[in-house]
């Protein structure tokens, strides 16, 4: 079980800062607060697929002239699929810092209990 | 107790679920940096042996990116081309003038 | 951002690292075949130069990148990498199969050529889309703040 433990070192530690990032998103009450939360869980989320790419007997995935072996380089699908991820991450950070600006700019608060007051008002 | 001690609470136990649902799973991944995990061995070795010699590119990231996989980095520069735009109509910007101090 | 930062070391500090900066972007974007980057990171590092210049000289030193221009990066990037797929087709081939693009070179090279081109679309799109958000999120009320409601 120790030796388990050891092994998936990786994964326990991306489940944890997942954790962390969905305490935050629930818990806070300040909308940028939440956002940051949902930014903590999005590199969570990359940190483990990164983790699963790897191979203790490999190197980057740059092809050194003469080295042909499929064990001598990490696997290089992941690495491709999280790029697409990071993008995606900034995408959604750029569209949320927008509208909280709005938000801001028309109810003059960004707490979630104030803000819902107002808006019922 | 008030409402919102009622709501940490219950906030406290999606996180408890959530959290024993995710080292459950965790326990039974195969360990780090193993050579014969099944995310290595089954469409990446392809990638690695044939990619230089049908792309050109001995960079395997690059090659798996813009050849093997080229559609999918279209639909994702599409993605962030949407998000600008959407920025854009959503704090109201008019681009039809050059300097922001100006009158359109 | 909306006023320059009225500080002349700044002004001069930032002189130096810019146009070398810069290079290194252009050289990521293109030795993507050969070492770690690509179009994405290229693109990235070209946006961070600009937004450098944007913060320590103000929203008026538009630097040749205004909002117009920077949509219009964006589109003809975009455009680039739709354009090639659209030639492929026209030559007889599947959508962004580059191997049928009439360069007179070997087959792989022809691909490495037609990755380029993509890879040089892909970094005029993020560039010009991460100006445009910048832009968009630091134009604000005035210097003197909001009063909310």
């Amino acid at each position: 079980m120790g030796s388990e433990l050891v092994g998936t070192l990786n994964y326990w530690l991306a489940a944890v800062l997942l954790l962390i990032g969905l305490q935050g998103m629930l818990m806070r009450r300040n909308l940028v607060k939440k956002l940051m939360a949902m930014n903590v869980m999005q590199v969570a989320v990359i940190m483990f697929f990164i983790s699963l790419a790897m191979k203790t007997s490999g190197t980057a995935p740059i092809e050194l002239p003469g080295v042909t072996d499929v064990d001598a380089y990490i696997n290089p699908l992941p690495h491709a699929l999280m790029l697409t991820a990071i993008v995606v991450g900034v995408s959604t950070t750029g569209v949320a810092l927008a509208l909280l600006i709005r938000i801001y700019r028309y109810y003059g608060t960004l707490e979630e209990p104030e803000l819902l007051e107002r808006m019922q008002e | 107790m008030t409402p919102f001690r009622t709501r940490q609470n219950l906030i406290w136990l999606v996180i408890l679920v959530a959290a024993g649902i995710l080292f459950y799973a965790g326990s039974q991944l195969p360990p780090v940096g193993d050579p014969r995990s099944p995310a290595a061995t089954h469409v990446s070795p392809y990638y690695i042996e044939h990619s230089h010699h049908e792309t050109g590119a001995p960079n395997f990231v690059t090659a798996v990116l813009a050849d093997y996989r080229g559609y999918d980095t279209l639909g994702e520069t599409t993605v962030i081309f949407t998000a600008g735009l959407a920025c854009l109509l959503i704090l109201g910007v008019e681009l039809g003038r050059s300097r922001p101090g100006e009158e359109p | 951002m909306r006023s320059p930062f009225g500080s002349s070391i700044l002004d001069a500090a930032c002189r130096l690292p810019v146009p070398l900066v810069m290079l290194f972007a252009v050289y990521v974007i293109i030795h993507g075949h050969d070492s770690p980057g690509g179009g994405f990171q290229g693109g990235a590092i070209l946006a961070a130069t600009v937004m450098l210049i944007r913060m320590v000289r103000g929203e008026d030193d538009v630097w040749g990148l205004d909002r117009t221009r920077a949509a219009l990066l964006a589109c003809c990037g975009v455009g680039l990498y739709a354009g090639i797929g659209l030639l492929t087709i026209l030559c007889n081939g599947n959508y962004l199969d580059y191997g049928v693009l009439p360069l007179p070179l070997k087959p792989e090279k022809v691909r490495f050529m037609g990755t380029l081109g993509i890879e040089i679309g892909v970094a005029m799109g993020v560039t010009g889309v991460l100006v445009l958000i910048f832009d968009a999120l630091t134009e604000g009320e005035t210097q003197e703040g909001d009063d909310g409601k």
